[in-house]
């Protein structure tokens, strides 16, 4: 079971290492927890597991890293594989596979430091404010902790807005701001098949639709599951967050946020976690629950959909 | 690992628990959760914060004293000692009030100071931490109003919180908080009918500003407190950690009529022993004390026997005075390394004594951000959110000199050094504006700022404008 790391997520992973650890000696296996650091090769080749259980959040552990040394190893690994992590984890990779297959996802530009230092990519930035309008997002391209996502109202927030984002990644993007409903559709697979578990929503504790930061604290929302919503528009989430799966090669299990527009019903993907939170607050644990799979039956079908190791 | 993956029934091969549900357990706990509980802060700067503690991190995010100069032969000595006089009595409970051994070293730390107390009007506490606790717990009802300083220790913001207090911040320079913001925003509670219990302040060398109230404010916080009949609660764990100008009196021995004074030995011995004190009026202290019986029963024995053999060892004095020459070159260290590394939009202040730097980068910077940031080149500071209650201190950051030795200082300030100045390039970049004239004085003129009518808007201009902004002192200490 991995865990840790080095990554800003590193506490939500040692949270959802051990319930994970928990749940799999209660299924009765045989665990060894490594806090993944500098001698992860190491530990492994000396510990030899049957399966490592990836419970990494964020760098390293959720954009492939990790999977690409289990590759070399010969270890097999619950979760998605070494190019869907890739994908799923760059946001502007993930934004752009989407768009070019028609999911809906918010419109957005994106940029690496060199674009704004070297190419006077500044100069643009009128003519994105233009066609995103405002407010807009801006956040770092690498998926993971809710740090570094600005709402900037005024051309004015833009700089500092991007500086925020640019201390967590060298590549940015500027994204369309939807208002409306927070959702996220968790997927499990089952003998080979992934199915949408119920939805949960994520409400602001402040009905206050300018406080868009507080969205974004834990402690300040609180989270329904399943979701309200018309049976045609779950169905319609259920979907695309099933497509968005497909589409970046996803495997075991994974969860989808979208966003639902206030205005219009439509929805729109915003990011894929490969690896999504095990803790006793996570939405997928949620989910899961509400379709009446409990903790460990969750960790044990996870443990499940990973291909034989004579498949490797 | 066994080869039964497929398997999901819970508990065989294991020890039988009860199966668990994450969602309906949280639901079950969260009924019996009591509203005070409700107030936390934002997990993400304390997740942020606990990769400060990583090993391969310079910080300068903590406030730890360098227990690491303590002798251990002298600590085997006194625990011999401790041993030999007095091995059953400090085996056991105490007094809750303390030992009579320890508060005759408490009252000679204070002669140190100035002051002259009498052992019978001193509560010995676990830490200096437990009086504002225990001040809280017999001052405050839900809702009443703490004023302290904009910034505060970050320590006490969990206690005010916990009791459900409402904190009002008064803006500090410095000499330490504006006495006339403090008036005027006492007058606008009084208007508002919201009741304020005490003022909590840092008068020496403050925890995380780095500045020491002037003589004249020190008067006409206490006058004010007469006038209004509101407590002080003042916190002095720093005052005999000074390196440089005068001591001035304590508020205490300005007014002891409407001061509650606070001190440790966590500075000038080791925060390990958690023995502190506080000397207050006598109805207060009373109450005080039957909080304490109810909280822990008493403060350690074995640590207030530890102190007393310390204090009959030799002069305490020397180890304190050990300890102001290790912090002063570390200080010093740091300032001519900020000077040296830090962009001249930056700012810091210069502190006399204690433990902290406060530097104040230009508006624009946001210093949670950076933190995550300066991780990746391995080091740390506390960012200045975490001493406001209201979101302010977004571009400031606290720097701890005490903690990590010289070379650490160096690089440690380099590397941050290094990061203020990529993001100060990028805003130049970003906006087309030279980086000498994009400080937070322009910034925080620019219109968009703070003007308009959309509500959003006009809260972070309001942030930005209230931010603490201390002139920078270059000038080299010694």
């Amino acid at each position: 079971m991995l865990k840790g790391g080095r990554s800003l997520e590193r506490q939500v992973s040692l949270r959802s290492g051990a319930r994970v650890q928990e749940a799999l000696e209660r299924l009765g296996h045989q665990v060894i927890a490594i806090d993944v650091g500098a001698d992860i090769v190491q530990r492994l080749n000396a510990d030899r597991p049957e399966i490592a259980f990836v419970a990494l959040h964020g760098r390293d552990g959720e954009d492939g890293t990790v999977q690409e040394l289990l590759e070399v190893m010969g270890i097999p690994y619950t979760g998605s594989g070494v190019s869907a992590c890739i994908r799923a984890a760059d946001k502007v990779l993930a934004k752009h596979a989407m768009r070019d297959r028609g999911i809906p996802t918010p419109d957005f530009f994106a940029f690496n430091e060199t674009a704004f230092r070297a190419l006077g990519a500044a100069q643009a930035l009128p003519a994105i404010e233009e066609r995103l309008d405002f407010p807009i997002v801006v956040k770092p391209a690498s998926q993971g902790s809710a740090l570094g996502i600005k709402f900037a109202r005024t051309p004015a927030d833009v700089p500092a807005a991007l500086i925020a984002a640019f201390s967590y990644d060298r590549k940015v993007l500027l994204e369309r701001y939807v208002h409306g409903r927070e959702l996220a559709v968790s997927i499990l697979e089952a003998a080979g098949e992934a199915v949408a578990l119920p939805i949960v929503e994520a409400l602001p504790e402040e009905e206050d639709f300018y406080d868009f930061e507080s969205r974004y604290e834990i402690g300040r929302t609180r989270f329904v599951c399943p979701a309200e919503l018309e049976e045609p528009l779950a169905m319609r989430a259920n979907e695309i967050a099933l497509d968005t799966y497909r589409l970046l090669g996803c495997a075991g299990f994974a969860r989808v946020d979208l966003m639902l527009a206030h205005d219009s019903d439509e929805l729109f993907v915003l990011e894929t976690n490969t690896i999504p939170g095990l803790t006793e607050t996570s939405l997928l644990p949620q989910a899961a629950d509400a379709a009446g799979i409990g903790f460990d039956r969750l960790i044990a079908r996870i443990l499940a959909a990973v291909p034989a190791p004579a498949r490797i | 690992m066994s080869p039964r993956t497929g398997d999901a029934s819970p508990g065989r091969g294991g020890p039988i628990r009860r199966p668990r549900s994450a969602a309906r357990d949280i639901e079950r706990y969260a009924a019996l959760f009591a509203e005070r509980t409700k107030v936390m802060k934002s997990s993400a700067m304390r997740d942020l914060m606990a990769l400060t503690e990583r090993e391969d991190v310079i910080s300068l995010a903590g406030g730890l004293p360098d227990t690491s100069t303590f002798p251990p032969d002298s600590y085997a000595a006194l625990m011999r000692t401790v041993a030999g006089n007095s091995c059953a009595r400090a085996l056991q409970y105490g007094p809750t009030e303390g030992l009579s051994v320890v508060k005759r070293c408490i009252a000679e730390v204070m002669r140190a100071e100035d002051m002259d107390v009498d052992t019978d009007a001193i509560l010995v506490t676990t830490g200096g931490q437990q009086v504002i606790d225990l001040v809280c717990k017999t001052l405050l009802d839900p809702g009443d109003v703490v004023v302290t300083e904009a910034p505060t220790y970050p320590g006490a913001i969990p206690t005010f919180c916990s009791y459900q207090a409402d904190v009002v911040q008064v803006t500090m320079d410095r000499d330490g908080m504006l006495t006339q913001e403090l008036d005027e925003t006492l007058d606008e509670l009084e208007r508002t009918g919201r009741r304020p219990k005490f003022i909590y302040t840092v008068p020496n060398h403050h925890n995380p500003a780095g500045v020491t109230m002037s003589l004249e404010r020190r008067h006409e916080l206490v006058r004010i407190a007469g006038e209004r009949e509101l407590l002080v609660l003042e916190d002095n764990p720093y005052g005999l950690l000074r390196y440089e100008g005068e001591p001035l009196p304590t508020l205490y021995s300005l007014d002891n009529d409407f001061v509650i004074y606070a001190g440790t030995f966590s500075k000038i011995l080791s925060p390990g022993v958690r023995l502190g004190w506080t000397v207050a009026p006598s109805p207060i202290l009373h109450k005080m004390q039957i909080g304490k019986q109810g909280s822990d029963l008493c403060s350690s024995s074995i640590s207030q026997y530890f102190v007393s053999a310390y204090f009959d060892a030799g002069p305490w004095e020397d180890y304190v005075h050990s300890l102001l020459e290790i912090y002063r070159r570390r200080r010093d260290v740091m300032l001519d390394a900020l000077a040296e590394q830090f962009p001249r939009e930056a700012e810091w202040t210069h502190p006399e004594g204690g433990l902290f730097i406060w530097a104040t980068m230009p508006d624009y910077i946001d210093t949670t951000d950076l933190l995550a940031r300066a991780l990746e080149e391995r080091v740390a500071f506390v960012p200045g959110r975490a001493a406001y209650v209201d979101g302010r201190g977004g571009s400031a950051m606290r720097l701890n000199f005490s903690g990590v030795g010289e070379d650490e200082i160096r690089e440690g300030i380099r590397r941050i050094g290094e990061v203020v100045r990529e993001q100060v390039a990028m805003y130049s970049t970003l906006t087309g504006a030279l980086p000498s004239v994009s400080g937070h004085a322009q910034a925080s003129e620019r219109p968009s700022d703070g003007a308009g009518s959309d509500p959003g808007r006009e809260e972070s201009g309001r942030e930005l404008a209230k931010v603490l902004r201390l002139p920078a002192k270059r000038k080299r200490a010694g």
